[in-house]
């Protein structure tokens, strides 16, 4: 497959402030990739420069392998959905879907044809002539995606579209969105803060963090193999610990030696070590690695947490089978659980960028 | 709930006082004569060459002022939309600075700048531009009218333009729109409200108005206010005065009425 996209050392500040510092990323065709960090982590710039919306300092925009800096966003074959849907209230369900079309001086029996595929394909049949403001705030923004599809965009292009709505309806769009992906067989590129959202849908998921990438793969890879503390902590729960690793395969946590299954970290060298909640079985005390006591317990439907002391460390535990508080617990991790970071040498160098 | 209509009393006073009797007066003296008995002369009278001619005046007058400030005010607004909030308010800020002014001293100091041997004209003769001849004349009227009724006209269409968000400007740029379209599909639609809003703020004073013909005017120039006036200050008949109102207000709401058709919302309606 070859590279749909591609940003070349894009830099970009407001008032001063590095938003973006000389980010590099690929954008395969037809992927869904998800840019996904914390407020001011730099994603929605990067979205915008995509877009046109923002002019990068410097660096280039490659689209199918030509700089497309120069052109303004009505000449890229883009389109987007935007956070808070931007529907024309002048204009109706139908009006708004054509209007793209009618830009591009389509014919209306073309535009007819294609308001009702859109409508269909995003379940929204016979909505056709209701007023925008009639409709509610999961409507309006299929209507927006509807709008955005009908001119057959290279890239779709989708800021935290389902930021404003309930859970229920978020979940319920993420599976359409995904489904619509995969009929139309265009590019998707979407932004969020959700970290939830961003492993549901993607095919790749770029994480990010103060302007710079911190890790970009599968999200079963982001989830199961953080490069590094933000993105462990900001993928999900984890317990990120202070470890010695020992030798190869073995790990030293909380005083205890963990088998393991990362090598080449050299000899008694100090590192992170992330286990995620789920991952921490309990057992009766003495049976397993490490004993503890059970110091908190919430219910969260799903599961139990748990917090265990350990070792001079408050283990955070997920677990459908309840312990209460005090009982005296021993916990164990199976070695393919356990994963080894480096410890990053400065500040700077936790927000370096990090090759996926 | 005794109480808070208590607070409304004052307001009620001033309805009645400000509004309701001073029409209800208007009314009264359009409908009797001289000796005080029924009659609809005064308001058929506007049928009279002199006055007919007077109104018609001020209407072409008053639709050229507005279509001016029209023509002004959205280009304006438009700049300053993409302006940040500083520049925005320091520029509203200037444009409203002559309001400060009492609008008679600005109207004749217009005058003073028009004259034969006023400012400009000594200004372009000595650069040998020759003059520019437009004291006396609709020209000068229509001008200081503008002048006089601009800021009445930016204001809300400004208010309304600025408002507007910008995702829509950029929803329409990123389906395709030229910039140029962008304003025909999405501006321009969106700042109805504040454009109704302007033409009713214009129009209605330019239409009935008398001091700005009869300073720029010179005298020449009878508008339908400046008969009016007459009639009631300079020795004419009150009863026709109040006849020529009456109709021209009943006019004016119906033109009102007409203009707020386009106004779906009514978000601007003044009228």
């Amino acid at each position: 497959m070859a590279n749909i996209l591609e940003l070349v050392n894009i830099s970009k500040s407001f008032d001063n402030e590095l938003i973006l510092d000389e980010l590099n990323l690929e954008i395969r065709e037809n992927t869904f990739m998800t840019l996904l960090g914390p407020s001011g982590c730099g994603k929605t710039t990067t979205l915008r420069i995509i877009g046109g919306f923002t002019r990068q300092d410097s660096g280039q925009v490659l689209f199918q392998g030509k700089d497309i800096t120069e052109l303004p966003p009505n000449k890229r074959q883009f389109n987007t959905v935007f956070q808070k849907y931007a529907l024309f209230p002048h204009m109706n369900v139908g009006e708004n879907i054509a209007y793209g079309l009618k830009i591009s001086g389509k014919s209306k029996s073309y535009i007819d044809s294609k308001i009702e595929y859109a409508l269909k394909l995003v379940n929204m049949d016979g909505y056709r002539n209701r007023a925008v403001s009639a409709l509610s705030g999961g409507q309006q923004q299929r209507i927006a995606i509807a709008r955005a599809i009908v001119n057959e965009p290279k890239v779709l292009l989708l800021d935290e579209p389902l930021g404003a709505l309930d859970l229920k309806l978020r979940q319920e769009l993420q599976y359409e969105l995904i489904r619509l992906k995969n009929e139309l067989g265009i590019t998707f590129i979407y932004v969020t803060h959700d970290q939830e959202e961003a492993l549901t849908m993607s095919d790749t998921v770029v994480v990010m963090n103060q302007g710079y990438i911190q890790q970009m793969g599968s999200p079963e890879n982001i989830y199961n193999e953080p490069e590094n503390a933000f993105v462990a902590t900001f993928i999900g729960d984890s317990n990120i610990i202070d470890s010695l690793m020992l030798r190869d395969r073995l790990v030293q946590i909380c005083g205890t030696a963990f088998p393991c299954v990362d090598e080449g970290f050299g000899i008694n060298r100090p590192v992170d070590v992330v286990i995620r909640p789920e991952d921490v079985i309990l057992d009766e005390p003495g049976r397993g690695q490490l004993d503890g006591v059970v110091t908190h317990l919430v219910f969260q439907g799903v599961h139990y947490e748990m917090e265990v002391m350990a070792g001079g460390f408050e283990w955070l535990v997920q677990s459908t089978q309840i312990q209460p508080v005090g009982k005296e617990v021993s916990l164990r991790v199976d070695p393919e659980n356990i994963q080894i970071m480096s410890k990053p040498a400065s500040e700077d160098e936790e927000a370096m960028v990090i090759d996926a | 709930m005794r109480k808070r209509r208590l607070l409304t009393t004052p307001y009620l006073a001033f309805i009645l006082c400000g509004t309701v009797i001073p029409l209800l007066a208007i009314l009264y003296y359009a409908l009797v004569d001289k000796n005080g008995s029924f009659t609809l002369s005064n308001l058929a009278s506007v049928a009279d060459p002199v006055h007919l001619k007077a109104l018609g005046l001020s209407l072409l007058l008053a639709f050229f002022c507005t279509l001016i400030c029209l023509l002004l005010a959205l280009p304006l607004g438009l700049m300053l939309r993409k302006n940040g909030d500083k520049n925005r308010n320091m520029v509203i800020f200037l444009l409203i600075l002559p309001m400060w002014m009492n609008f008679l001293l600005r109207t004749i100091a217009w005058k003073i700048l028009l004259q034969r041997t006023g400012v400009i004209n000594t200004l372009l003769g000595s650069l040998g531009l020759g003059r520019l001849d437009i004291i006396n004349t609709p020209g000068a009227v229509v001008l200081g009218m503008v002048y006089d009724f601009l800021p009445f006209m930016i204001l809300p269409i400004y208010n309304v333009m600025v408002k507007i968000d910008n995702s829509l400007v950029e929803a329409a740029y990123d389906l395709g729109a030229s910039p140029a379209k962008v304003i025909r599909d999405v501006l321009l639609p969106l700042s109805v409200p504040g454009i109704i809003s302007g033409i009713t703020m214009t129009f209605v004073p330019a239409m009935t108005s008398f001091a700005i013909s009869e300073i720029l005017g010179g005298g020449n120039i009878y508008l339908i206010g400046n008969i009016i006036e007459g009639e009631f200050l300079r020795g004419g008949s009150r009863n026709v005065g109040a006849g020529l109102s009456m109709v021209m207000m009943i006019f004016i709401l119906i033109s009102m009425a007409l203009l707020n058709k386009f106004d779906k919302n009514g978000e601007g309606t003044v009228v």
